[in-house]
C-alpha cells in the first residue's frame, strides 16, 4: 500500500500578464516562501525539491531548474524536473506525491511555474518542420474543430460556451490572485467579443500569464505538525495516449476517462457528482467545460452542458457540484503551473480555505489537469478526512 | 544604489540557435514523393491503417511501418475551424478556413487550409480536393498544395469519414 | 519502518553511439531499443508494463514537445500510465522506482533519447545557465569544463597526462563495447602531442557527442521471477545538486556526488566496477575521488561516455553497463552515476549488486 500523504501547504503568487517585478527565481520563490509559511515550515525542514513547467522554450531557458536551485533551497537535496506538456502543473504534483507515498520521502516541495512575458510561446509551439503546412493558429486553432465536433455530437446550443466564460469569470472576481477581475461580466460581452478561432471567441479562451504555485506535501506522522488542516491525497492517477492515431476518440478522450476511473477507484468515489463537493479543472476554452463533464463522468454523454446550463457548476447559482471555483484556466493561465493550481485549489476547498470562492463544507475535491493535444492527463482527489 | 535610478525590470537577451532539422526516415520519404506531386502514406502491418503524413510507426500499435500506400488528392472535411487572427510570418489573411481533412485511402486526418469556399458553407463531411501550386514550385514540403476546395460530391456522413476506400466515395456508393 | 521494496533491473538496451543519426526521427531512434528491450523480457509493447517515463530535452532537438512525438513508440492504446522528465532519463528511472515503491506499479520502462546533432551542443547548453546574468554571455559548457580543468590542474589534484590517461584507457576499454562511437589503442603521448581546443582540454578529453537512445526495464524481484529473467537489484540510489552559482563551488570536487554516493550505500561493500558520466576526462578523476573509488575499482570498462556520449540517455545507460555485468556473472557489485548541468551540478549515483 501506498503511504498516506497530505498538503500540508500551499503557495501560489498573483497572477497577470508580466510580472516586471520579479525575475522567474524571484516568481518561483514567492510562491514557495508561501506555501512555506503557509505550512509553518522553513527550508530546512524540505527533503525534495520536484519542479515543473511547460516547454523550456516558453522562457527560452533550457532546464531552468539548475538555474532555479538556488531559490528553492535545493542545494545538498534531491531535485527533479517533471515535463508532461500542458498537464505538466498536475503531473509535478503527482510526482511529488509519489516521493511521499514510496516512503522514500517524509516532506518535499513541490512548484510550478510559467513567466510567459519572458518569452513567445506562440513561436516556441510553431518552430516550422517540413512536413506540415505552417498554420499554428495557437492552441484555438488546433482545439477548435474539437469544439465544433462536440456541438454537432451534442446538439448543444451556442451559447454553452459564453455561459462557462462569464461564470468562471465571476467565480474569478471572488479569488484576488485571479489574473482577468471581470465582476461585470455579461453573456452579452462575451458574445460581442471577437470571434478568434471559430466557435471560440476572445472571451472564452484563456490568457496567458506569469505566475507560481507551489505546495508542501509531507507523511502522515508530520501533518499535525504544521498548524493547519491537512489535504489528504486519496486518490492519484496519470494516462498518456498518442496525439493522433486511427478512430483515436478526440472529443471524449479515452485516456481521460481512464483516468478519471483510476482516481475514482481509488478514493472509492462511484459517482462523481454525488460524492465530490466540487472540482477544479483544466478549462482553457470554455466548451471544455461541458466536454469534461461528460469525459470525468459527471454527465452522461452528449448532456453535459445542460449541467453547464442549469448553473449545477457554478457557485454563484448554488450548484451543487461547482467546478472551478477559483476562476479556473479562464481566469489565469501560467501554462506550467496551471495544472498544479487546480491541484491547490482542490486542496484549499477541503482545507476550508478558499477564502470568498469557498464551497461550504467541501469534505472532498478534485483536481484535473491535460496536456498536449487533450492526450495527457493528470488528476487527483483530495479530502478532508484521513482515509 | 541611488534613489533616483529607475529599477531594471526588463532586459533583452535574444537567442538564436541554429538546427539541422532531420524529419524522420519515413517523413522524408513522403517528402520526396510530393517534391513529385505524389501523397504516400504508410500501412501498419498490425492493424492495417494508413497513416499520412507517415512518422515511421503507427501510434496506436507501437509497430514499425513500412508499406508506402500512394494517395489521391480527394479528402473530406473531419471538422474545420475559421480563423480571425493572423499566423506570424503568414502571408494569408483572416479570416480563413482550417480543417481537419481525411484523405481517401487513409484513416488519419491532417491540417490543411481550405479556399475557394464559402466560409459560412464549409461543414463537417464536406468533399474536397487539392488546388496544387505550379508544378514549378513544388518543393518538398506539404505546401506544394496550396489548399483544398470543395467538390461536387455528396456529403460523406459522419460514421465514415476516415474509412473511405483510396477509390473515394463515389467508389464505395 | 518497513522495509523498502526491492528494485530489479532485468533488461537493457542502448543504440549504437552516432554522431549522426541520419534521418532518423525520435520515433525511429527509440522504437528499436524498445524492441530491444522488450524482446529480453519476452514482453508485446508498453501494455504489458505498469508505468513509462522518459528523459528528454527539447531543445537539444529544436523543437518543443519533442518528447510527445515519443508516444508514437509505445503503443499506447489503450492509454497508459506515462510520465516524462527534462534530464536525462537516469532520473526517469528514480522516478519510477517511486511509482513501484508506492504501489502502483511493478514494472516500469524507461528510455532516454536525443539528437543532439540538430544543433550546436556546446552553444546549446550555455542557454541552461542563469538567464539574466550568464546565458546572455553564451559561455559555453566546454569552456566552463575547461575551467575545472584548469583549477583542478593548479590546485595539483589533476595533471594533462592523467587525463590523457583517462581517455586512453577508455578508449581501450571501448574496443569491447559494439555501441562505441571512439575506441582503440592510443598512446598518452599520443593524445598529449594534439594542441588543446579549450585550454587545458584537448579534443580528446572531451567525450564524444551522440545521437541515440537506450532502454530499460525494471520491476519487483517478485515480478521478475515471475516473468523467469535474470536481474540485478539497485540496493541504493540517490541525487542531489548544488548551485548554479560556479563561484560558490569548489569545482575540483563534487559534494553533491559524496551525498548521493552516502545516500545509495556506495560505501557498505566492495565496487568491482564504476560506470561514470564523466563527459570531460578531469571529471572523471574528481567523481573516482568523490566516490572514494580505489584501485580495486574498474572504471569504464565500457569505456564510459568517452566512447559516445548519449545526450539525455547517457545516465541510464552507464546503469545499464553495470546490470549487464551483474547479469552475466562478471560481477556482483557496481556502482552507476549520472550527472546532469554545467560542471557536475546535478549527480545521481546508484548501486546495483547480483540477485
Amino acid at each position: 500500500m501506498a503511504k498516506l500523504a497530505a498538503v500540508v501547504g500551499i503557495g501560489q503568487t498573483h497572477y497577470k500578464t508580466r510580472r516586471g517585478d520579479v525575475s522567474i527565481a524571484g516568481l518561483v520563490r514567492e510562491a514557495a516562501v508561501n506555501a512555506l509559511e503557509d505550512a509553518g515550515l522553513g527550508w530546512d525542514d524540505i527533503e525534495a525539491v520536484i519542479i515543473g513547467k511547460a516547454p523550456d522554450m516558453f522562457e527560452g531557458v533550457i532546464m531552468p531548474e539548475i538555474y532555479l536551485t538556488d531559490a528553492l533551497g535545493c542545494n545538498g537535496k534531491p531535485m527533479l524536473r517533471v515535463h508532461t506538456a500542458g498537464s505538466v502543473g498536475g503531473s509535478t504534483a503527482l510526482v511529488a506525491a509519489s516521493h511521499v507515498q514510496s516512503g522514500m520521502f517524509k516532506r518535499v516541495l513541490t512548484v510550478t511555474f510559467e513567466k510567459q512575458s519572458e518569452s513567445n510561446a506562440m513561436w516556441a509551439l510553431s518552430t516550422p518542420q517540413p512536413f506540415s503546412v505552417h498554420l499554428n493558429a495557437g492552441a484555438g486553432g488546433y482545439f477548435a474543430p474539437i469544439i465544433r465536433e462536440y456541438m454537432r455530437r451534442s446538439g448543444a446550443p451556442y451559447d454553452v460556451g459564453i455561459k462557462v466564460a462569464v461564470k468562471d469569470r465571476l467565480h474569478g472576481a471572488r479569488n484576488p490572485l485571479a489574473h482577468l477581475q471581470l465582476p461585470e461580466i455579461t453573456m452579452k460581452e462575451v458574445e460581442d467579443s471577437m470571434m478568434l478561432w471559430d466557435p471560440i471567441r476572445f472571451l472564452e479562451a484563456c490568457p496567458s500569464s506569469d505566475g507560481a504555485c507551489a505546495m508542501v506535501i509531507c507523511s502522515e506522522d508530520l501533518v499535525a505538525e504544521s498548524p493547519k488542516p491537512p489535504a489528504w491525497i486519496r486518490g492519484v492517477a496519470m494516462r498518456s495516449e498518442p496525439t493522433m492515431y486511427a478512430g483515436r476518440e478526440e472529443v471524449s478522450p479515452q485516456a481521460g476517462r481512464d483516468c478519471a476511473a483510476d482516481v475514482y477507484r481509488q478514493a472509492g468515489i462511484t459517482d462523481p457528482r454525488r460524492d465530490l463537493d466540487c472540482a477544479e479543472v483544466y478549462v482553457p476554452f470554455s466548451w471544455y467545460e461541458p466536454m469534461w463533464l461528460e469525459n470525468l463522468g459527471f454527465a452522461p454523454e452528449g448532456e453535459g452542458w445542460k449541467l453547464t446550463m442549469s448553473g449545477a457548476t457554478s457557485l454563484d447559482e448554488g450548484g451543487d457540484i461547482p467546478w472551478n471555483c477559483s476562476g479556473g484556466v479562464l481566469s489565469s493561465n501560467p501554462i506550467g503551473a496551471s495544472g498544479m493550481i487546480r491541484f491547490a485549489e482542490a486542496a484549499r476547498q477541503v482545507r476550508g480555505d478558499a477564502g470568498a470562492h469557498q464551497v461550504e463544507g467541501a469534505r472532498l475535491a478534485l483536481g484535473h489537469a491535460y496536456g498536449g493535444g487533450a492526450q495527457f492527463f493528470a488528476m487527483w482527489v483530495v479530502g478532508a478526512d484521513k482515509p | 544604489m541611488s534613489e533616483d535610478t529607475e529599477a531594471v525590470t526588463r532586459i533583452e537577451t535574444p537567442v538564436y540557435l541554429q538546427y539541422n532539422f532531420t524529419a524522420g526516415r519515413a517523413p522524408a520519404r513522403f517528402l520526396e514523393r510530393i517534391r513529385q506531386g505524389v501523397l504516400t502514406g504508410q500501412r501498419c502491418p498490425r492493424c492495417a491503417n494508413v497513416y499520412i503524413p507517415p512518422r515511421g510507426s503507427c501510434p496506436a500499435c507501437g509497430v514499425p511501418t513500412e508499406e508506402e500506400v500512394v494517395l489521391p488528392d480527394k479528402a473530406t472535411v473531419q471538422s474545420f475551424t475559421v480563423v480571425a487572427i493572423p499566423i506570424p510570418n503568414n502571408p494569408i489573411k483572416p479570416p480563413f478556413v482550417i480543417a481537419n481533412l481525411v484523405l481517401d485511402g487513409a484513416n488519419i486526418s491532417f491540417i490543411h487550409l481550405m479556399s475557394e469556399c464559402e466560409n459560412s458553407e464549409v461543414h463537417i463531411g464536406q468533399r474536397v480536393q487539392a488546388v496544387w501550386k505550379p508544378e514549378a514550385e513544388w518543393t518538398y514540403a506539404m505546401d506544394n498544395i496550396r489548399y483544398f476546395k470543395p467538390i461536387d460530391e455528396p456529403d460523406v456522413p459522419v460514421d465514415r469519414i476516415g474509412r473511405l476506400p483510396i477509390g473515394g466515395w463515389e467508389d464505395e456508393q | 519502518m518497513t522495509a523498502m521494496k526491492e528494485i530489479a533491473v532485468v533488461a537493457f538496451s542502448q543504440s549504437d553511439c552516432l554522431a549522426r543519426a541520419g534521418a532518423a526521427n525520435e520515433v525511429e531512434l527509440i522504437m528499436p531499443q524498445l524492441r530491444a528491450v522488450f524482446g529480453q523480457v519476452g514482453l508485446n509493447n508498453a501494455q504489458d508494463v505498469d508505468f513509462v517515463c522518459s528523459g528528454s530535452c527539447d531543445y537539444l532537438q529544436g523543437a518543443a514537445f519533442a518528447f510527445v512525438a515519443g508516444v508514437d513508440a509505445l503503443g499506447a492504446v489503450p492509454p497508459i500510465k506515462e510520465s516524462h522528465v527534462e534530464m536525462d532519463a537516469a532520473w526517469a528511472l528514480y522516478e519510477s522506482i517511486l511509482k513501484i515503491r508506492m504501489d502502483q506499479a511493478e514494472s516500469a520502462l524507461i528510455y532516454g533519447f536525443a539528437k543532439a546533432s540538430a544543433g550546436e551542443l556546446p552553444t546549446v547548453l550555455s542557454q541552461q545557465l542563469d538567464p539574466y546574468y550568464l546565458a546572455p554571455l553564451w559561455v559555453d559548457s566546454v569552456s566552463l569544463a575547461a575551467m575545472q580543468a584548469r583549477l583542478l590542474i593548479e590546485k595539483g589534484l589533476a595533471t594533462e597526462q592523467a587525463m590523457a590517461g583517462v581517455v586512453a584507457r577508455a578508449r581501450k576499454h571501448a574496443m569491447v563495447n559494439p555501441h562505441a562511437q571512439v575506441s582503440g589503442e592510443v598512446s598518452i603521448e599520443t593524445l598529449l602531442a594534439a594542441d588543446t581546443v579549450v585550454s587545458p582540454l584537448r579534443e580528446s578529453d572531451c567525450a564524444p557527442v551522440a545521437d541515440g537512445a537506450a532502454a530499460m526495464i525494471i520491476c519487483t524481484v517478485d515480478k521478475a521471477r515471475e516473468w523467469g529473467v535474470p536481474y540485478a537489484v539497485i540496493s541504493g540510489i540517490d541525487h542531489r545538486i548544488e548551485t548554479h552559482n560556479l563561484g560558490m563551488r569548489d569545482l575540483t570536487d563534487s559534494p553533491s556526488t559524496r551525498q548521493a554516493a552516502a545516500g545509495a550505500g556506495v560505501g557498505r561493500g566492495a565496487v568491482e566496477v564504476a560506470e561514470l558520466c564523466a563527459p570531460f576526462s578531469h571529471q572523471e578523476i574528481i567523481l573516482t575521488r568523490a566516490l572514494g573509488l580505489g584501485d580495486d575499482t574498474v572504471i569504464n570498462p565500457s569505456g564510459g561516455v568517452m566512447a559516445g556520449n548519449l545526450m539525455m540517455a547517457s545516465g541510464l545507460a552507464r546503469i545499464g553497463e553495470v546490470f549487464r555485468r551483474i547479469v552475466s556473472g562478471d560481477i556482483s557489485r557496481g556502482v552507476a552515476h549520472a550527472t546532469s548541468g554545467p560542471c557536475l551540478q546535478h549527480n545521481l549515483v546508484a548501486v546495483l549488486e547480483s540477485a
